[in-house]
């Protein structure tokens, strides 16, 4: 086993040998469960003030053009309206952006994509708002847009999305960022005399959409002090932050936030949204002003997946053994850089997928375009490789007449190999054992003679009763990172205190952590519960008055934040010991085997010492700890090595569809996934991760794209934008797996990924062997089946 | 305009109501009550499902000038003061709930379905739900729950606990 090198935090299991009810590896409750059954829990949009007023946004129509005038007067004229706003009424820095500072607040001369704001409105009514927004007038030159990786690469042509004057990326062109990665030989004509057999496709991934339920929403009230509370549903407060201080002309302390209800992120919440905007407002009009964007605003209010082209070639020995891998990726980052740079790393990174290979050559670039920017998502650059090399492994497997498992097993790395980037997998990867799993499950029964309708494709539309109708199955496994990359130096703050209510131990944890759904209030509340032995413990509503989180995010808050919060118990579990040496002269060499459990201070051999709550009397304890996950290195831009991943994570699915070959309707049967997370701190909220990040893999796979022309989104709304249903998405049967990870807090690994890779592929890969149909593009949709 | 209704057995008047306002804004923003959650504004995803005389449907497709003199039943409506009502603690214990968006809809909507149905099937159990999105479960906890409150009001309570 390697070395540890965790800093703060010990391997291994619990401390306490009882373990507390509700403490690490239960199925505790959610803390705001009965909150949100009930309608209670006050999510971002739920918020009102009195005296509120309503923000919205005018956005451009247009994907490139140049602003000639803004005229807001007819606006500001109409009853009700507040404020008006353009680029010149912000006091501070007009541009922002999360990793480059690139993208206006509101447009300055020109709009980039379609749906750029270029003014807000406050008003008393949301009617109101949108009337004056309706009202104002601005005049454009129109341009022929930017509108792919390929038109973007050839600035003679077509220009630049940003001028090269004003240029903030890393790259030049219109390239965002590229990152190259060479191992062993490199993909050279000698290495590929070396194999027997080669296969090579090309392949497409569409833009796909988070589609969180909670629209992009909050509130903002001015304070006395000249400052602002913003509250307010993101991933990142204290990224926030740090980005709208300059556009506000405000220090730190003056523009607080404070985490309301947040409906689901999936990343689409890493970048802000109306966060400066009803600041903007509310510090204008010195009114409190919410703003809540429509499903249809929200479609243009945050980033989507990049869309992907993925050239590939691998080339194998007879015996199924990889020799090479060479890949090409151009990805569509849209207007402005978001986190195209790090998605590029990942994509990069993890593009031959989790299979040793001596030699690689990959090639990968984001491309600014007058497409809609793109960011984050579940995911993050790995699923769009994870399709290409999943097809290219079936491919691969028919061309060497092969069991698809078997030729993934045989080439899966495990504990030991090297990733291309010459990062050695020091922690278990159990690649093989994920597939062997699914391909041992029982499978559902095949259709019966009289199939309810429901039950076949198409459904109660009627359109089959089992003829034409071919089932399919197809595998497929992953491989994501968790966690920040690439030497990002992402800690976490957590801050503790033990103290004693009515006679009993009470733990506060206070984070800055966002809890999106994935459960993270549930999980500090049981750590806490199993570093002190206590059974309450109450999570503190998540703002800036403690230290940043960093982001929830990349698999990472059970590992990051988690850490703090088990760090910060530590430290007040040996403040409560140092109470017990002063007060009865306990020695260091005993104080080092005590355990608190169940309110007690408990020796070794279960004898309890003393109660803790007599111990700590009127006292608290409060300590408030950072943790930091050992440090990874930037990859080098011409070689791409370095290590450069805190964890990998894998998981493997194996899909069974129904296809009506006729009309090109697909069913999918099952979905069942075998995924590895090191220790589950609560198996209830990784099945919903696992279950989650399947369902969103299997939109991605049949259904989910925002239809882009000429630049224009076409879809923006669930009428349109199709997002699975619960007819369209199958039992799903879960296998997880605990090898530990020896770097990690209590050995887990992140959990809230790596799912969303490989069921994509997987129903696809079914597909294909239903139809025979090659399908290199996802979504598939029934035109592709059909021919027609 | 004003608007009067009976909504969680309480006779509700709302002031000021614009004639565009839909039901779900006058309940979020005008009474109070913003259980019924605002996720697409176009009956597409049932976040916002209520009873309106006793029908589940989306508040957001209906006039707030159509809710006079009607009667409505929210999320908010369904626990008997401190104690859940059994879909709502089916949910809580089966694990069904994450971000709790679409949670409000659902409940509403299972409430409805097992009110005329007390042991629907597998696939009534989808075919009911079929208009409520989730994006955070994939809908297996959603099942599960379903099923949970279905046995648990046929009596079988005695497999009370958590799922999972």
């Amino acid at each position: 086993m390697a070395e540890d090198t965790t800093r703060g935090t010990p391997v291994g299991l619990p401390h306490t040998t009882a373990p507390e009810r509700d403490g690490v590896g239960a199925s505790a409750p959610r803390p705001d469960g009965v909150l949100k059954v009930r309608g209670d829990f006050a999510f971002s949009s739920d918020l009102w003030h009195e005296d509120m007023l309503w923000g919205t946004t005018l956005r451009s129509p247009h994907p490139r053009a140049r602003i000639l005038a803004v005229d807001i007067t007819e606006a500001v004229a109409l009853p009700g309206v507040h404020a008006v706003l353009t680029h010149e009424d912000i006091p501070g820095e007009k541009f922002y952006g999360l990793e480059i500072a690139d993208q206006p607040v509101l447009a300055i001369d020109q709009v980039r994509y379609h749906g750029e704001p270029i003014a807000i409105v406050a008003a008393d009514h949301p009617e109101t708002a949108r009337r004056a927004a309706a009202r104002i007038a601005v005049t454009y030159d129109v341009l022929p847009p930017i509108t792919s990786p390929e038109e973007a690469a050839d600035t003679a042509s077509h220009g630049h999305v940003h001028a090269p004057a004003e240029y903030k990326a890393r790259a030049d062109g219109n390239v965002v960022h590229r990152q190259r990665i060479v191992s062993g030989a490199g993909v050279t004509d000698e290495v590929r005399a070396a194999a027997d057999v080669v296969v090579r496709g090309d392949y497409e991934v569409g833009m796909q959409d988070q589609a969180f339920l909670g629209p992009e929403s909050g509130l903002a009230v001015p304070a006395e002090d000249g400052g602002v509370d913003l509250y307010i549903a993101t991933q990142w407060m204290h990224a926030d932050q740090r980005q709208m201080c300059p556009v506000l002309g405000l220090p730190p302390d003056k523009v607080r936030l404070t985490l309301a209800g947040v409906g689901g992120a999936f990343g689409g919440r890493e970048d802000i949204s109306m966060q400066v905007h009803a600041c903007l407002l509310a510090l204008h009009t010195g009114r409190p002003v919410k703003i809540v964007y429509s499903r249809e605003e929200s479609f243009f209010g945050h980033v989507h997946r990049h869309p992907a082209w993925l050239t590939y070639e691998h080339g194998a020995t007879r015996d199924g053994k990889l020799v090479y891998v060479e890949a090409r990726m151009s990805l569509d980052g849209g207007a402005y850089a978001s986190t195209s740079a790090a998605v590029v790393g990942n994509a990069a990174s993890l593009a031959i997928g989790p299979y040793a290979v001596p030699n690689v050559a990959v090639d990968a670039a984001a491309y600014y375009t007058n497409n809609p920017p793109c960011g984050a998502m579940r995911g993050f650059g790995a699923v769009q490789a994870c399709f290409a090399y999943e097809s290219q492994m079936d491919r691969l497997a028919e061309e060497l007449a092969m069991d698809p498992v078997e030729l993934r097993c045989r080439n899966a790395v495990e504990e030991g190999s090297a990733m291309p980037t010459g990062q050695t997998v020091d922690a278990p990867a159990p690649v093989a054992e994920l597939l062997r799993r699914v391909r041992d499950m029982p499978l559902p029964p095949t259709g019966t003679d009289s199939p309810d309708l429901r039950e076949l494709p198409g459904g109660v539309s009627n359109t089959t009763h089992g003829e034409g109708v071919v089932r399919g199955i197809g595998y497929a496994v992953g491989i994501k990172n968790a966690g920040f990359s690439e030497g990002f130096d992402e800690y976490s703050t957590a801050r503790v205190r033990l103290e004693v209510i009515a006679g009993e131990p009470v733990a506060v944890v206070h984070t800055a952590a966002a809890e999106v759904g994935q459960g993270g209030v549930t999980v500090q509340g049981q750590i806490a519960r199993t570093e002190l032995g206590v059974g309450r413990v109450t999570v503190q509503p998540a703002d800036t008055r403690v230290g940043s989180a960093g982001s929830t995010s990349a698999s990472r808050q059970t590992y990051v934040t988690g850490g703090a919060v088990k760090t910060a118990c530590e430290a007040v579990r040996a403040a409560v010991f140092e109470i017990g040496m002063r007060r009865y002269g306990w020695s260091g060499e005993m104080v080092a085997g005590l355990a608190l459990a169940a309110g007690k201070v408990v020796a070794p051999d279960g004898a309890v010492v003393a109660d803790l709550a007599e111990l700590l009397g009127g006292e608290a304890v409060e300590e408030t700890r950072v943790y930091r996950h050992r440090p990874t290195q930037a990859f080098d831009k011409v070689t791409g090595q370095g290590f450069g991943h805190v964890q990998y994570t894998f998981c493997a699915h194996r899909a069974v569809v129904d296809v009506d070959t006729e009309l090109g309707l697909v069913k999918v049967v099952e979905l069942a996934a075998a995924q590895d997370v090191g220790l589950m701190v609560n198996p209830a909220a990784v099945l919903g991760q696992v279950h989650g990040g399947s369902a969103q893999g299997l939109g991605l796979a049949v259904m989910e794209e925002i239809v882009v022309a000429d630049a224009k989104v076409r879809n923006p709304s669930f009428t349109d934008y199709l997002i699975p249903t619960i007819l369209d998405t199958p039992p799903m049967r879960v296998d997880v797996l605990e090898h530990p990870d020896p770097h990690a807090p209590y050995g887990l690994r992140g959990a809230g990924e790596a799912s969303a890779l490989s069921s994509t592929p997987a129903v696809v890969s079914a597909i294909r062997a239903a139809t025979g149909l090659p399908l290199n593009r996802v979504p598939v949709r029934p035109e592709h089946l059909t021919g027609t | 305009m004003r608007v009067t209704f009976t909504v969680n057995g309480r006779r509700t008047e709302a002031d000021d109501v614009w004639e565009g306002e839909s039901l779900l804004y006058v309940l979020r923003e005008r009474v109070g009550l913003p259980g019924s959650k605002n996720a697409c504004e176009q009956g597409e995803c049932g976040s916002c499902t209520i009873y309106l005389d006793g029908e589940a449907v989306c508040a957001c497709l209906v006039a707030a000038g159509q809710a006079e003199g009607r009667e409505i039943r929210t999320v908010e409506g369904l626990a008997d003061g401190a104690r859940l009502d059994p879909v709502q603690q089916a949910f809580l214990d089966a694990g069904a709930v994450q971000c709790g968006f679409c949670t409000p809809g659902l409940i509403v909507q299972a409430h409805a379905l097992l009110a005329r149905q007390s042991r629907p099937s597998e696939a009534e159990i989808r075919e009911a739900l079929s208009g409520n999105l989730c994006r955070c479960t994939g809908y297996e906890k959603i099942m599960d729950a379903v099923r949970l409150a279905a046995e648990r009001r046929a009596g079988g309570a005695s497999d009370e606990g958590r799922v999972g």
